[in-house]
């Protein structure tokens, strides 16, 4: 790596609001002149990692380094850095003029030097004859101008942008997304951008930084993170998707939908389970044939614009979404074929839940601190540290939380062709993953309830012998 | 009983004590007040009691003294009053919104009481009461006013102002000083609204904590009334109504400022 070309490095930085850690050993590196998104879904930690570049929050664990300074410990005044913040954060006391020279003034530059850069920067940001206007009196994508106007006038090296664009409308985030593109390319500097929409995370950056939980899932090019998605969760996030429950027969055999298909993708080893991807407009759809690789019957078609979005089911039970400029009529037949390069084959986080817990009494067990019952286990006796092994399907969800043993809810949905798989977060913060044919809500509260058979128990370590 | 319903059922009609109240007890006393103001002893229209007031050193001289405690209490209530309101604003040093509680308690109890006492404390520990005294008293009295409309106007205050002053290159006391300070200015004229008008007007608290040793305006105003000096009282009380008008309308009466006063006890 050319420490040289990094401008910024995060290096396995932690963060815990209260109990909640909203960091989890984040390492990023940002390269000089780069446009670098970070992507997330709300409650990531996306933000909380803007805030710790720019300083106005430190790190619990680790360290962050700015053009090979370490800054744990300086202050947001002393960083090469500027925000441009999601509510913009213009002075209300202060006009246009005043707001963008603000950090001019304090820097000490002189007085016609400071009006040179503030108009050459209003130019810029397309609102020069603006400069003596009192910024309530701005439009949303006006002031969104200053702000960005505001930050960029003190030349830093870096730009941090806070969601910038969340508050505008549509037409005018396209415009803005453009506009600010060419900014970057003029001013040369990098750019830190935040945001939760992923067709702006792939339109405008280089780079794009996925978080869930409080984890970067995947860095790469936008292209990148489109067709190789590492797992489920940035699959579905970036794009539209199919996913499904496979086994990786072998080297370049992968089995899914009760078929074999041809693939590219190699060292998971023999019989492993995986998860595979299938963006919709890479399924190939045809009216029925011998020459496809499987058949369906279309059950929905609905022009999009550019194309079709066709919802195919198979007689398997599986249900596809297909994007191709034709269209196909409902309760037609028709074949399908996946080319082997399309195909993008993922490991599998897990394979069942693991819960740390300790034993209550013979036939009960304490994991996600609520006390479930169980078989009688050999060699097992209560105060026993143990782990709980528990497959997806198995655990059963209630819509009424009383009726189950735990309560939680349920933060995340992937459809996975023939059921949905849920991330149910528990009261205690875990957590739990349940295959079900049923459709529930996001962020529904549900209750979970396991069988005694159901679960595996096994110590966690070796009782050391006395 | 149709109509009485209907009478009772229309919302504008609620108002009507609430007018009866204001013209019985605001909008007749003022009148009254004008027309003793400005009439003699026989009734006749003068203006000989105005211009008594501006010949009459003692009038004048007390009218000052007035004035100057007013302000020393107006600003001493705002020299101690902002930074506590600043610590109880910010959550890094106040995260509970009980603690504001605190500072406003006193105001539970009467102000003639609170006053009564502390001028036995003073007594209790030989403390002479004269101007000293009675600048205690008055900022112990009003200095709550002053503490919750800048406390309100803080902490509502969106923090990524400050962040973004910080962001943009200022040190923390020149985020205060440009960025904070300015943008809390609605609280600190409310405050000093709030703590000016009533201790200028006041005669209760120097007649307690002074022995009557230092007089107010309030006082004259209150001995002229008692000896039944009715249109001089009058005449002095119209010229406190417009002192006090003059200082609603110098800390400029915005929109922001009744938001903040807002609530108060």
């Amino acid at each position: 790596m050319n420490k040289d070309n990094i401008i910024i490095s995060i290096d396995h930085v932690s963060k815990w609001f209260g109990d909640k850690r909203v960091l989890d050993d984040i390492s990023l590196n940002i390269k000089k002149g780069e446009f670098v998104t970070i992507l997330g879904p709300s409650g990531c930690g996306k933000t909380t990692t803007l805030r710790i570049i720019a300083g106005f929050e430190t790190p619990d664990e680790g360290s962050i380094y700015i053009d090979g300074e370490l800054m744990n410990k300086v202050q947001p005044h002393k960083r090469p850095v500027n925000t441009v913040f999601q509510r913009y954060a213009l002075f209300p006391h202060l006009n246009v003029f005043d707001n963008i020279a603000f950090g001019l003034k304090l820097q000490g530059v002189a007085k016609d030097e400071i009006e040179k850069r503030v108009m050459r920067v209003l130019k810029m940001v397309g609102m020069t004859d603006y400069e003596w206007r009192d910024v309530d009196s701005l439009s949303g994508g006006q002031q969104q101008r200053v702000a960005i106007a505001r930050a960029i006038v003190n030349r830093p090296a870096v730009l941090l942008l806070d969601e910038p664009l969340s508050a505008l409308d549509h037409k005018m985030r396209k415009d803005m997304q453009i506009e600010l593109k060419q900014m970057h390319k003029q001013l040369g500097i990098t750019f830190v951008y935040v945001t939760h929409d992923q067709e702006e995370a792939l339109t405008l950056s280089d780079t794009v930084v996925v978080m869930n939980h409080g984890v970067i899932q995947q860095i790469g090019s936008p292209t990148d993170i489109y067709n190789e998605p590492v797992n489920c969760f940035v699959a579905d996030f970036i794009g539209e998707s199919n996913i499904f429950n496979a086994i990786m027969v072998e080297d370049r055999k992968v089995s899914f939908m009760d078929h074999e298909f041809e693939c590219v993708d190699e060292g998971f080893g023999e019989n492993v389970p995986v998860d595979v991807v299938v963006r919709p407009e890479d399924i190939y759809i045809m009216p029925k044939t011998d020459k496809g690789q499987f058949d369906g019957v279309v059950s929905s078609c609905i022009f999009k614009g550019v194309h079709y979005e066709i919802i195919v089911n198979t007689p398997d039970g599986y249900e596809l979404m297909i994007q191709d400029y034709n269209p196909f009529e409902v309760g037609m037949e028709v074949s399908m074929i996946i080319k082997p390069t399309d195909i993008q084959v993922m490991k599998k986080e897990r394979i069942c839940n693991t819960f740390e817990g300790e034993m209550i009494d013979d036939t009960h067990v304490e994991i996600l601190d609520c006390e479930f019952e169980c078989l009688k286990q050999e060699g097992i006796s209560a105060g026993d540290k143990v782990l709980v092994e528990v497959d997806f399907d198995k655990v059963e969800l209630t819509d009424d939380k009383r009726d189950g043993t735990c309560e939680g809810d349920i933060r995340f949905i992937l459809y996975k062709a023939d059921h949905y798989q849920l991330s149910v977060r528990a009261l205690n913060r875990e957590y739990i993953y349940v295959d079900t044919q049923d459709v529930w809500e996001d962020r529904d509260i549900v209750g979970i309830n396991i069988r005694p058979e159901d679960m595996r128990i096994k110590l966690k370590e070796a009782k050391s012998q006395a | 009983m149709g109509k009485l319903s209907n009478f009772v059922g229309k919302r504008s009609n609620w108002s009507i004590p609430y007018a009866v109240f204001l013209i019985i007890f605001v909008a007749l006393p003022l009148v009254l007040i004008m027309g003793y103001a400005f009439v003699d002893e026989g009734g006749g229209f003068t203006l000989n009691n105005i211009s008594r007031f501006f010949s009459d050193s003692d009038a004048l001289s007390t009218f000052a003294v007035s004035i100057e405690i007013a302000l020393e209490t107006t600003a001493i209530c705002l020299l101690l009053g902002y930074p506590v309101a600043w610590l109880l604003a910010n959550s890094k040093y106040n995260s509970s919104s009980v603690t504001i509680i605190i500072f406003i308690l006193p105001m539970w109890i009467n102000a003639l009481m609170r006053t009564l006492a502390t001028a036995d404390l003073f007594n209790m520990l030989g403390i002479t009461l004269g101007k000293g005294t009675l600048l205690f008293g008055m900022v112990y009295d009003y200095l709550p006013f002053m503490i919750y409309p800048i406390y309100n106007v803080l902490r509502r205050m969106d923090p990524s102002y400050a962040e973004a002053a910080q962001d943009l290159g200022a040190k923390p006391s020149t985020v205060f000083a440009n960025v904070t300070l300015p943008l809390s200015l609605p609280g600190i004229t409310s405050g000093i609204m709030m703590v000016f008008m009533p201790t200028v007007s006041t005669f209760a608290i120097s007649e307690f904590l002074t022995n009557n040793k230092i007089k107010l305006f309030g006082t004259i105003i209150q001995e002229n009334i008692n000896s039944s000096m009715w249109n001089y009282g009058a005449a002095l009380s119209f010229i406190m109504l417009i002192i006090i008008g003059l200082t609603s309308l110098l800390t400029g009466g915005n929109e922001e400022e009744h938001s903040a006063q807002g609530g108060l006890i």
